[in-house]
């Protein structure tokens, strides 16, 4: 297992150099030049210059990398121009927000998309099969930030059940419960698609699970079907299930995006949308390349867990 | 979704896809949205950019404004018709665009293998590595936000899905010999990709657009909607749904119309996608993957009543199983009869596809099913009438009483559980005892079967050990609970022949050990002979001769079966014997005897009705008109 944890560990420093590397091109080979791009049309030639060299933008590509991921490496990740203030602290502060709801939502989905597939899978054919796999083409289907609004719609202005926007409410709350409260529609909208697609692939593998012939095995030593059906079948399905909650993982932090901005959530993905439209592109840059580190780690800690069942992966 | 059935000839591809209901209404669908938005500019449509502040916000159903207006005033029906124009261009140019950027990724990785693959496809894990969105609005960042950069956006992040699954077919197709054939005749590379490897990629690509169209779309439209996409005047779907969204409390249909577009069309898209994954990629077929009920089904028209009381530990009378696939029935077993003592063994032989495993399944229950059912007979054990028992009664005989050995230990087993944990499983399904006496129970059963080190293969998982090893489990498993029958089904056919005769010898001294009685089915006439004591001969779903062992092999009464032990390798006794011929299709069994198309001895009245078991004496039968005497040859 420690051996395990090591070669996966390794293998994680090719995938970071390539991000940030694509990170950092993307940025540097922006048309035009990328100091008045970064300050926007008001800016002074004195301060495009200043910038030039405080980015280090007079020297070389490769040369540029080098600096750019030594002070990557620092911490410093520059200074956003739109909030006068360095990245890193407001990149920071923003993930936290969107890692409650991201986190939560994934965990939600889990929960849906695994116990929708079991019970579609288990009663195959019958009505429970028959609603959930439309509910699950449904939720495909559904454009998310759509669907956040038809929520807020239905649970925030005609049944005042929950708040609309927000992670906290303004005067007073601030506690869990009041962060419950809040977090609750978002969480939901951000997690349905995903179920969706757990929820399929959790039917899919619990048949082709159940055809194996360890299910025979199983069943001819006399056990409960209960018994077959749960920690025969589901345990197996679940290694190939786990993956697909990794790739979710990326679906729902991006999908913060669009939920943050519906729900106004201070989130990583609303303060993007800002930063791009003031064209705050260090804000971006720093807030994709956490997000994406984060996906990363996400997956990472998918494949130990897929280990944990799978003794063949060991 | 959808169930279409599979005749057994191939119908036509669109016969197929119109079968499926849910693939024919989205392709309605889409294709009423298509024409729609087709036909925008000569649709007696007002013009959707035309504001008129006095009508502002109408509710749908005004006369003149069938869905109502936005803030500036406009026709929302007309903006919705136009807007879905700008939606579903946007959406199929960039999957255009990503299936050709990316096919041409995956054919040239495949193809070219080696250094180029592995650039190339490292290239491709980066972009992976990124959230898909999160890239694709990164992207926009760096584009400056709009129409065409979206959609550059979401084209590029989609690439991958391309990439990977094109390389994946065209890296098989590589190594195929007519592709070699195309090489030495001196094709050009790129004449080989574009006409012999890129029309066996196509049905690939279809699939992938089909899954990725729907998110191409639904991604052009959120960067609509964040307002990094269509820039006003122009709209799409998503801006105005963006720019709806700021009168949500107040007038939301503005919002709600424009999304609900954009959920009917990817829904469309959708079910036709999952018709069309369902008829290029079979495996995908939800028909292919039904759920095995807990014991196989039993559709007898009758219940058997019992004649006298049975004498024997098993007893199967008159067994019918069969497997139905689409509309075609298989009789894999029709009318089995067979008497097995308490410590006796018997063998029954017959070469694959003859009904010997599907046989000896029926009498737990364990034919998966569906497709397979028992349609007529009984089994007795112990006097218990199996096929009607209830599911708990059988189930407490399902490794008590009467245990199983399959063929490929690995498979049978559980991959990720410790064979100890198995064990005790076994044990406690039956006996009221704790954990750690089940577990020491577990070791004892190891030490049984000759496993050295107990104690610590207890901890191993399947795969760590040997194939003898596994199969030495498997029948450790089967003891657990001192069982008066063991069903062995070909359980040393996956090993290697000293193995084999390991597992052999380890069965015989059980046997003898325990007083329990073997059922043992095997291809192969020479293992059956080493163990058991009597033998059944099966062709074609039904037994075509039964006697003591020693005497059918010195003298076969069954054309049949003096062919099929003329099959067993003896050294230096010339080439290896085969049975010219294969045995028949199982949906279409021939009038009479079904070894009449192979039989040397074949005459005419072969083929002109049932042939029934004739008794030979000393216990023996065989199911021929014209049996062999002893000493004679086919």
């Amino acid at each position: 297992m420690t051996a395990y944890l090591i070669k996966r560990l390794l293998a994680l420093i090719p995938v970071l150099f390539g991000v940030s590397l694509i990170v950092f091109l993307m940025m540097a080979l922006i048309p035009g030049d990328p100091a008045s791009a970064i300050l926007g049309a008001y800016a002074t030639p004195e301060n495009v210059a200043r910038l030039n060299r405080e980015l280090g933008l007079d020297r070389s590509l490769p040369e540029q990398y080098l600096v750019w991921l030594g002070n990557l490496l620092e911490g410093d990740l520059g200074r956003s121009y739109s909030l006068n203030r360095p990245v890193l602290a407001e990149v920071g502060e923003r993930f936290s927000a969107t890692l409650v709801l991201a986190g939560s939502a994934l965990l939600l989905c889990s929960l849906l998309g695994l116990l929708a597939g079991l019970v579609s899978a288990v009663r195959q054919y019958g009505w429970a099969d028959r609603v959930i796999t439309l509910l699950v083409l449904v939720g495909i289907s559904t454009p998310s930030f759509w669907l956040g609004l038809l929520l807020i719609l239905l649970f925030a202005v005609k049944l005042p059940l929950f708040p609309a926007s927000g992670m906290y409410a303004i005067y007073g709350g601030g506690d869990l419960w009041d962060l419950l409260h809040h977090l609750f529609l978002p969480a939901l909208t951000l997690s349905l698609v995903a179920a969706g697609v757990i929820a399929r692939l959790t039917r899919t593998a619990m048949l082709e699970v159940l055809r194996q012939d360890f299910i025979r095995t199983a069943r001819a030593k006399g056990l409960s079907e209960r018994r077959v059906v749960y920690r025969h079948a589901f345990r197996a399905a679940l290694v190939s299930v786990i993956p697909v909650i990794g790739i979710q993982a990326g679906f729902v932090l991006g999908g913060a995006v669009y939920i943050e901005t519906v729900f106004q959530w201070p989130g990583i993905g609303s303060m993007l949308v800002q930063a791009i439209a003031s064209r705050d592109l260090l804000l971006v840059q720093g807030g994709v390349l956490l997000v994406t580190v984060s996906y990363v780690l996400f997956n990472l800690l998918a494949d130990l867990l897929q280990s944990l069942i799978d003794p063949r992966l060991r | 979704m959808g169930r279409e059935r599979d005749d057994g000839s191939r119908p036509g591809a669109w016969r197929l896809l119109l079968n499926n209901h849910l693939a024919v209404s989205g392709l309605l669908l889409l294709l009423l949205i298509g024409l729609l938005a087709l036909a925008a500019p000569w649709l007696p449509l007002p013009d959707p950019d035309a504001t008129a502040p006095v009508d502002r916000l109408l509710p749908p159903l005004t006369p003149g404004y069938p869905l109502g207006t936005d803030a500036l005033g406009r026709d929302l029906l007309s903006r919705l018709v136009w807007g879905t124009r700008v939606s579903l261009a946007m959406g199929i140019s960039a999957t255009l665009v990503a299936a050709l950027v990316g096919s041409l990724v995956g054919l040239v990785a495949g193809f070219a293998g080696g250094r180029s693959d592995g650039l190339l496809m490292r290239g491709i894990d980066m972009l992976m590595a990124f959230p898909y969105i999160l890239l694709a609005l990164a992207i926009v960042a760096v584009l400056g936000p709009g129409l065409v950069n979206a959609l550059y956006a979401i084209a590029l992040v989609n690439i991958p899905f391309f990439a990977r699954n094109v390389r994946g077919v065209t890296l098989g197709l590589a190594r195929q010999p007519f592709i070699d054939a195309a090489r030495l005749s001196g094709q050009s590379r790129s004449r080989i990709l574009l006409l012999e490897v890129l029309p066996n990629v196509l049905p690939v690509i279809v699939i992938t657009i089909s899954t990725t169209l729907g998110w191409m779309i639904l991604e052009t439209a959120g960067l609509s909607f964040l307002g990094l996409g269509a820039q006003p005047p122009q709209a799409d779907l998503g801006s105005m749904l963006g720019e709806g969204r700021k009168l949500l409390f107040t007038t939301p249909h503005v919002s709600v119309i424009p999304g609900l577009m954009i959920f009917i069309l990817v829904m469309g898209i959708n079910l036709l996608g999952d018709g069309v994954r369902d008829l290029l990629d079979p495996r995908l077929k939800s028909g292919a993957l039904s759920r095995p009920l807990p014991r196989t089904r039993v559709e007898r028209a009758q219940t058997p009543t019992l004649q006298e009381e049975p004498t024997s530990l098993l007893e199967v009378r008159d067994l019918h199983t069969g497997f139905s696939i689409g509309r075609q029935r298989y009789h894999a077993v029709h009318g089995v009869d067979l008497d097995l003592a308490s410590g006796q063994t018997l063998g029954i032989v017959g070469e694959s596809g003859c009904g010997k495993s599907v046989a000896v399944m029926s009498i737990t229950g364990l034919v998966a099913s569906p497709p397979g059912s028992i349609t007529d007979g009984a089994v007795w054990l112990q006097g218990v009438e199996l096929l009607g028992a209830p599911l708990a009664r059988l189930q407490a005989l399902r490794g008590g009483a009467v245990c199983h050995v399959f063929q490929d230990p690995l498979a049978s087993l559980h991959p990720l559980y410790r064979v100890g944990d198995q064990l005790v499983e076994a044990i406690q399904a039956h006996q009221d005892v704790t954990r750690r006496q089940a577990w020491q129970q577990a070791q004892a059963l190891l030490a049984e079967v000759h496993i050295a080190n107990p104690a610590q293969r207890m901890r191993a998982y399947p795969h760590q050990l040997s194939g003898g090893m596994r199969q030495r489990v498997c029948i450790a498993m089967a003891l657990a609970n001192r069982p008066r029958l063991i069903i062995a089904d070909e359980p040393t056919t996956a090993l290697d022949v000293t193995v084999q005769a390991q597992i052999l010898g380890l069965l015989q001294r059980l046997r003898q050990q325990h007083q329990v009685s073997i059922l043992f089915v095997s291809h192969d006439f020479s293992v059956v002979s080493a163990l058991c004591e009597r033998v059944l001969v099966m062709y074609a779903g039904r037994v075509v001769e039964s006697g003591a062992i020693e005497q059918v092999i010195s003298a076969p009464a069954h054309p049949y079966s003096a062919l099929l032990i003329g099959c067993i390798p003896t050294p230096g006794q010339g080439p290896l014997q085969t049975i010219p011929g294969s045995p028949p299709a199982l949906d279409r069994l021939p009038e009479g005897c079904a070894f009449a198309p192979r039989c040397p001895r074949v005459q005419e009245r072969c083929t002109e009705g049932e042939v029934g078991m004739t008794r030979l004496g000393d216990g023996r039968s065989v199911r021929c008109l014209f049996p062999l005497q002893a000493g004679e040859s086919p």
